[in-house]
């Protein structure tokens, strides 16, 4: 029973940083309906900024709660001129083109994005440093820690302020006006492009912040994270349903939980056969059954099929 | 997307007859494919690695024709291709290896890496014939993930795959008797083994266009175009899409598990590693950046493509040391860099490829004006 609370709690935390890097997904699919398929390198960067920025400032010194938050700022600030940069070079001149070229350009994006880092941060895995104290709490037999604790609220927060975002102001108006029809938004005047230009920077600054958990959490930060990560992020959308905020939250708590719970007990389940390291292959059954059998996803809504 | 009827989309082909500088440009080709191994070893002086390089370009045009089927003519976006590449080289590896002490001919082999490869394909197309476009792109990613994590861990508690140790010790490729591994005596004259490959697989790539061109205007051919242009249009039009499109799969995918099957026996060594996402990446944009859909172009694409990447590998070292004195960056990261940019660019100013099909030319023409 400790073992099954304790996949929760893995699967949970696991699952608010999914989330909170599926909302970029699921923003840009809902307004643009194109998969970014950079987003994950995104929160790539994000880490490796954060880790840069916080190493260097603890060796000046800075107190750790500070070098934390100006980690946090700078990978932000820099993500969001990446998603921005990357939009107006490579996608906005795309737009309307058949689909298979921002398909492509994304992947062109993703290999630059991947190969920039490497050659500025090179191929090694990077320590990434203790941003919390290690603190431990007990839950029903299984130990839950205090950076864990951190990630799921803080994740819980940034996503209701999303929500409040998207459904209070009139940014979030005109947002949901583009995602539903960017010609008769326009006509309402909506700007579209500074709508598409605000949805990768919000985008951008989520997967900085889920960059700088998932390292915290794993204690790592290399260049080559973001692509498994990106690609689970985007089966959580999928999972809930692309194109829907609340569905990205729920997809990717459901998607944390399957896989910490799958690579919990598949080895029991399957008399040793299977073992934990096939943990990434959940995500992947995962999204395959939910294209095949219901490609609007858990929460979405029957949406009409995109070519 | 409605054309007028006066003109008809396809011209008559196939009755006309070839004029005579066509020929002498098929011979041209024929005679610099032929010498091709001469030229590189002998003349340029370039060396082993070179015509492994040549070999390997060779491969990555069948496998790019074998993904043309699916992309270029059905309009299928398939971004797991390369796991049917593994199908066939693991296939290949398993049975004419020491791992399991199985030593079959690589002929018997080789058709059944096909046969395979095409089984998977349909297993793959089959519970995704509703998906289109970005959707099957990431679901046929998925499956390319799901083959590459079992051929990691399929090593316990059964050692099938041997896991990330790849397998090693893979007979070469022998047809009748002659081994490729050793130099082969052809009327009087001595092949060194990186020749000899090179002939059979240039013979097999061949055949392979052959098939492909013979297909692209054949009934299946046309049907699976009419599902790329407009699939309700194709349905109703009386094509049993289901069929023509997990035919596709399949024709796709066993091109890939020859190509697979081949590449084992030429390396001698498999692994996991060779069959990542960023391969079936790079066979995809051989595809897109040639030109979908269009033989010729797809070739260009493949050649270029496998090329290109290693001219610049041997480029980069010594230019940078000529500019800066020094290595300033990773050659190897600087190549992928360049490789992501290229493509951005590509579909940016040539989004129909570097050699689209005048077909495709003429369609985009009239979407524009």
């Amino acid at each position: 029973m400790d073992i099954f609370i304790q996949q929760i709690i893995n699967g949970l935390v696991l699952g608010s940083i999914y989330a909170l890097v599926a909302l970029g997904y699921t923003m840009v699919y809902g307004i643009l309906g194109l998969i970014n398929f950079a987003h994950g390198e995104v929160v790539m960067l994000g880490a490796l900024t954060a880790y840069s920025t916080i190493t260097g400032l603890l060796g000046l010194g800075v107190p750790l709660p500070l070098a934390a938050l100006a980690g946090l700022a700078v990978a932000a600030l820099l993500c969001m001129a990446v998603g921005y940069t990357v939009e107006r070079v490579a996608y906005r001149p795309l737009r309307g083109a058949p689909r298979l070229a921002p398909l492509i350009t994304a992947i062109g994006v993703s290999i630059v994005l991947q190969n920039g880092a490497m050659m500025v941060w090179g191929r090694n895995y990077h320590a990434f440093p203790n941003l919390v104290p290690e603190r431990q709490y007990d839950v029903f037999g299984a130990t839950i820690t205090l950076l864990q604790v951190l990630t799921v609220l803080l994740a819980a927060l940034t996503m209701a302020g999303l929500m409040l975002l998207v459904l209070r102001t009139r940014l979030g108006r005109a947002m949901r006006a583009t995602a539903e029809n960017p010609a008769i938004a326009q006509l309402m005047g909506v700007d579209v492009n500074r709508i598409v230009s605000l949805t990768f920077v919000l985008g951008s600054a989520l997967a900085a912040l889920a960059g700088l958990m998932v390292s915290a959490n794993y204690s790592i930060a290399h260049y080559y994270m973001g692509f498994i990560l990106g690609l689970k992020a985007f089966t959580a959308a999928v999972l809930g349903g692309i194109g829907n905020l609340a569905g990205a939250m729920v997809g990717g708590i459901l998607l944390g939980l399957i896989e910490s719970l799958g690579a919990g007990y598949i080895g029991d389940l399957t008399g040793g056969f299977f073992g934990s390291n096939y943990q990434d292959v959940f995500a992947f059954f995962v999204l395959i059954a939910v294209l095949v059998f219901r490609p609007s996803g858990l929460v979405g809504e029957k949406v009409a099929e995109r070519a | 997307m409605t054309a007028p009827a006066a003109s008809p989309a396809i011209s008559p082909v196939g009755r006309t007859p070839i004029p005579a500088r066509v020929w002498a440009a098929y011979a041209g080709l024929a005679l610099l494919l032929a010498l091709l191994p001469c030229l590189v070893g002998g003349v340029l002086g370039l060396g082993n690695a070179w015509l492994r390089t040549l070999n390997f370009a060779v491969l990555y045009v069948m496998l790019a024709l074998g993904l043309n089927i699916v992309v270029g003519f059905a309009g299928l976006l398939d971004l797991g291709y390369i796991a049917f590449y593994a199908v066939g080289a693991y296939l290949y590896a398993l049975l004419a290896s020491p791992h399991f002490g199985l030593h079959l001919p690589a002929w018997a082999i080789l058709p059944a890496g096909a046969a395979l490869a095409g089984l998977f394909g349909v297993i793959l197309g089959a519970p995704t014939l509703r998906l289109r476009g970005d959707y099957l792109a990431i679901v046929t990613l998925g499956f390319g993930e799901i083959v590459r994590i079992f051929l990691n861990n399929l090593n316990a508690p059964v050692n099938i795959t041997n896991g990330p140790q790849g397998v090693s010790g893979i007979d070469p490729l022998a047809f009748f008797g002659v081994s490729l591994a050793k130099p082969v005596v052809v009327a009087g004259f001595t092949l060194p083994p990186l020749a000899a490959t090179y002939y059979v697989f240039l013979l097999l790539a061949l055949g392979v266009v052959f098939v492909t061109l013979r297909l692209e205007n054949s009934r299946i051919g046309r049907a699976w175009v009419a599902i790329r242009e407009d699939e309700i249009a194709a349905k109703a039009c009386g094509i049993d899409t289901r069929n023509i499109k997990l035919l596709a799969f399949a024709m796709g995918a066993s091109f890939g598990g020859v190509a697979g099957g081949l590449f084992a026996g030429f390396q001698a060594f498999v692994s996991p590693e060779s069959f990542s996402l960023m391969e079936s990446v790079m066979v995809l944009c051989m595809v897109v950046l040639g030109g979908m859909g269009h033989i010729p172009g797809v070739i260009l694409g493949a050649v270029l493509l496998s090329l290109l990447p290693e001219a610049f590998r041997y480029a980069a070292v010594p230019v940078q040391k000529y500019l800066f004195g020094h290595v300033v960056v990773d050659p190897e990261s600087l190549r992928m860099l360049l490789f992501g940019l290229a493509l951005i660019l590509v579909m940016l100013y040539r989004p129909a490829g570097l050699w689209p099909s005048p077909l495709r030319k003429r369609e985009l023409k009239r979407s524009t004006s």
